[in-house]
């Protein structure tokens, strides 16, 4: 239910899940659905498997120039792509076109497909002029920016707007929001110690503030703040934004034990 | 890959338990992140000032040979002399020549990442010459034997008893009873110390923040005076830089001034901004009656040609060592190289080779707060991103995770096998976790169990439940 239904004709959008929420919370995926249809969108899902992020950032580019090509050519017949993630979106938006700058066929339809490719919050708000949502939920909750969206798509204002609009959410600024939760990928595994302490602080900055729940619009964060949470047996929910925002939070918390 | 090569993961996991370090680093943030920010809340369009800036650097690179020439030119017409190091052993050997020529046993040095760079204090020290460092914190890492650990405050990983320790331990005529447990007791003790090198010193060794090709000028920036009484008192005066500092204009250097400045302390302006251009001339007071300048390449001018070309056009202010996530847990030592923080990760395989540096540009979670506030406008990360590939193309990632890699790849250029694979990891994670939502330890992707747990795995698939209901 939306408060202010936007106008205009609806259009077809393509959701590129994301490995992990597919993989890993595939509630996030039909969060994202009903919000999009919310807004005036139908929604198709594509067969797909990564954007290729591992790859590009690992420094295998041939590997990942092929998977962007796949991604092209599946998902450019869509009006909209749009994905719950903004690093997902943003490898798409801003590093596809680079991957693909020798090639000039491919280049010109990299460009293409990454003006019409979407993070999830900014195209609720800036293209489909969703303002408001009809939610409740009870909570302190601290939105954690991604890297990727923060700094690769200037996604900020977006989310907490729509955030605002939930019935009863007290929304907290994490004192450092513009420094990384430590997750970076494959950096994550690769240098476990350093980017485990960088979820520490980011922790005990939400845990400051008297935040009961961290959320969030990109699944890795998330995964791996929740993660370092459960490990630390420390108690402070980690939710997807969309799940809040759609009203499904049914299920237990990232990591929580099911009921 | 060697034991040194991958010294870096074992060096930030000391880093990280070294509390001492980890006290210094919380002064990261009031030291320097929100002074910068408060001097670029005082200037009027900073985008646009670090436009200017970005294009007076990449304009000067495009022209570094011609303007070097014209520096050259301009030093030696104001009676100087330039020296052309193409590597750290000419740029040593060069300098000790100067010295002993010049009969210098008693040196004083300016700090200078350059001379970091080349090792050359312990090179003088083997030719019998003295150097002591005047900058207060590269006096106290010369004192412990230490390098700096961050390029604008070298002894930035140390707290004020550190220092108290090694001046006890070094400065014998010090009264045990003294007490040094405030900075301005520090200070004042150091200070003493320095006066007497300063007035003992035969030459003096500088960098230079910047050159200037239309007037030959070095300009260095510093708060403590002690560039200028290294360049002013002694008779010999040598400037130790390197070939990618010089710029075409004073309008030029007056830009970079003023970012410099605030990117790296958070001042409009330094308390001493030296401006350097030839021996004393004749009716001057003071200076120096020779001056010397060495221009060190040491694979520079292999970087211009390179992808990573832009990171030539380096200030060194530190912002992105002070902004920077990861330089910010574990401090710079344990880059395990002269300089750290993303400057390193981008530099340091340029000029040390990728087999040795691999670590750096990929310990970085590319989360892009250096570009964010880089004065000149480097992409640090797209330039860890050519070092990352460069490793890849090399079989630089150790060999399961380079196999992995690519077989993930493979299969993600199938989303049908890609889904199935998937699905079978899945299945196996949710027997590892059993009841629980969470696993504690999998045989594969160990790095991420070993400080946190992984949420399960959904039992359907966000694709197989759409297809479901989609059919």
């Amino acid at each position: 239910m939306t408060n202010s239904q936007p106008d205009g004709p609806r259009v077809r959008v393509a959701l590129f899940v994301t490995c992990l929420v597919d993989m890993f919370r595939p509630q996030i995926g039909f969060a994202a659905v009903k919000l999009l249809e919310q807004a005036g969108c139908d929604v198709e899902v594509p067969a797909q498997s990564c954007c290729g992020q591992p790859t590009y950032n690992g420094g295998d580019a041939k590997d990942a120039a092929a998977l962007a090509k796949r991604v092209i050519a599946a998902f450019e017949p869509y009006d909209f792509i749009v994905a719950p993630s903004g690093s997902c979106a943003g490898m798409i938006r801003v590093h596809y076109p680079k991957l693909l700058q020798d090639d000039a066929e491919w280049r010109a339809r990299a460009e293409k497909l990454a003006a019409k490719t979407h993070e999830l919050f900014s195209f609720l708000v800036n293209v489909r002029g969703l303002k408001t949502v009809t939610q409740e939920c009870k909570a302190a909750v601290a939105y954690h920016d991604s890297c990727s969206s923060l700094r690769e798509l200037g996604v900020t204002k977006e989310p907490r707007h729509l955030l605002s609009s939930i019935s009863g959410l007290r929304l907290c600024e994490i004192t450092e929001r513009e420094t990384c939760c430590g997750f970076g990928g494959f950096f994550s595994v690769k240098y476990p110690e350093v980017s485990g302490r960088m979820a520490d602080d980011k922790i005990a900055d939400a845990k400051g503030l008297g935040a009961g729940m961290i959320v969030g619009g990109d699944l890795g964060c998330l995964m791996h703040l929740a993660g370092r949470i459960a490990r630390r047996g420390e108690k402070l929910a980690v939710r997807h934004a969309a799940e809040l925002l759609a009203g499904m939070t049914n299920e237990p918390a990232i990591g929580e034990d099911f009921r | 890959m060697s034991a040194e090569t991958r010294a870096f993961p074992n060096a930030a996991r000391v880093a990280l338990k070294n509390e001492r370090l980890q006290g210094a680093l919380k002064h990261l943030k009031e030291g320097f992140q929100v002074k910068r920010a408060q001097a670029f809340a005082g200037i009027d369009d900073p985008e646009s000032l670090r436009e200017a800036a970005r294009a007076i650097r990449a304009n000067a690179l495009s022209r570094l040979d011609e303007l070097l020439v014209q520096f050259e030119a301009r030093v030696n017409e104001n009676g100087g002399h330039v020296h052309w190091a193409r590597d750290a052993a000419e740029a040593r050997a060069i300098v000790t020549r100067i010295l002993e020529e010049r009969g210098a046993r008693a040196v004083t040095k300016g700090k200078s990442m350059v001379t970091e760079e080349i090792e050359l204090n312990a090179h003088l020290t083997r030719h019998g010459i003295a150097p002591v460092e005047t900058d207060l914190g590269e006096y106290i890492i010369q004192l412990r034997d230490e390098r700096p650990s961050h390029i604008v405050a070298p002894a930035f990983h140390l707290q004020r008893d550190d220092v108290e320790q090694s001046f006890r331990a070094n400065h014998h005529a010090l009264d045990a009873n003294r007490a040094l447990d405030s900075r301005p007791a520090l200070v004042a003790e150091a200070r003493a110390i320095m006066r007497r090198h300063f007035e003992a010193a035969d030459a003096g060794i500088t960098g230079a923040n910047f050159l200037v090709a239309e007037t030959g000028t070095a300009i260095i920036v510093t708060n403590e005076g002690n560039g200028d009484l290294t360049r002013l008192l002694p008779k010999t005066h040598l400037v130790v830089t390197s070939i990618e500092k010089v710029i075409p204009t004073l309008g030029d250097a007056s830009l970079l001034l003023r970012l410099l400045t605030r990117s790296a302390t958070g001042q409009v302006i330094t308390s001493y901004v030296t401006f350097m251009s030839g021996p004393k001339r004749q009716g001057d007071a003071d200076g120096p009656e020779a001056f010397h300048v060495v221009l060190l390449d040491n694979g520079r001018s292999a970087l211009l040609s390179s992808p990573a070309r832009e990171i030539l056009q380096c200030i060194r202010c530190g912002a992105c060592l002070n902004h920077c996530p990861v330089y910010g847990v574990i401090g710079g030592h344990a880059y395990g190289a002269v300089y750290s923080g993303p400057l390193g990760a981008a530099l340091d395989p340029g000029l040390d080779g990728i087999a040795s540096t691999f670590d750096l540009p990929n310990a970085s979670s590319f989360c892009g707060r250096c570009d964010s506030v880089c004065p000149v406008k480097i992409p640090l990360t797209k330039i860890m991103r050519h070092w990352r590939n460069e490793a890849f193309a090399r079989g630089l990632p150790s060999g399961a995770f380079g196999i992995g890699l690519k077989l993930w790849a493979r299969f993600a250029r199938h989303p049908r096998w890609y889904r199935a694979a998937a699905s079978m990891t899945a299945r196996l994670l949710r027997l590892s976790a059993g009841k629980s939502g969470r696993i504690r330890s999998f045989p594969i992707l160990r790095g991420w169990f070993a400080v946190r747990d992984l949420p399960k795995p959904a039992r359907r698939s966000f694709q197989s439940q759409w297809g479901k209901r989609h059919r």
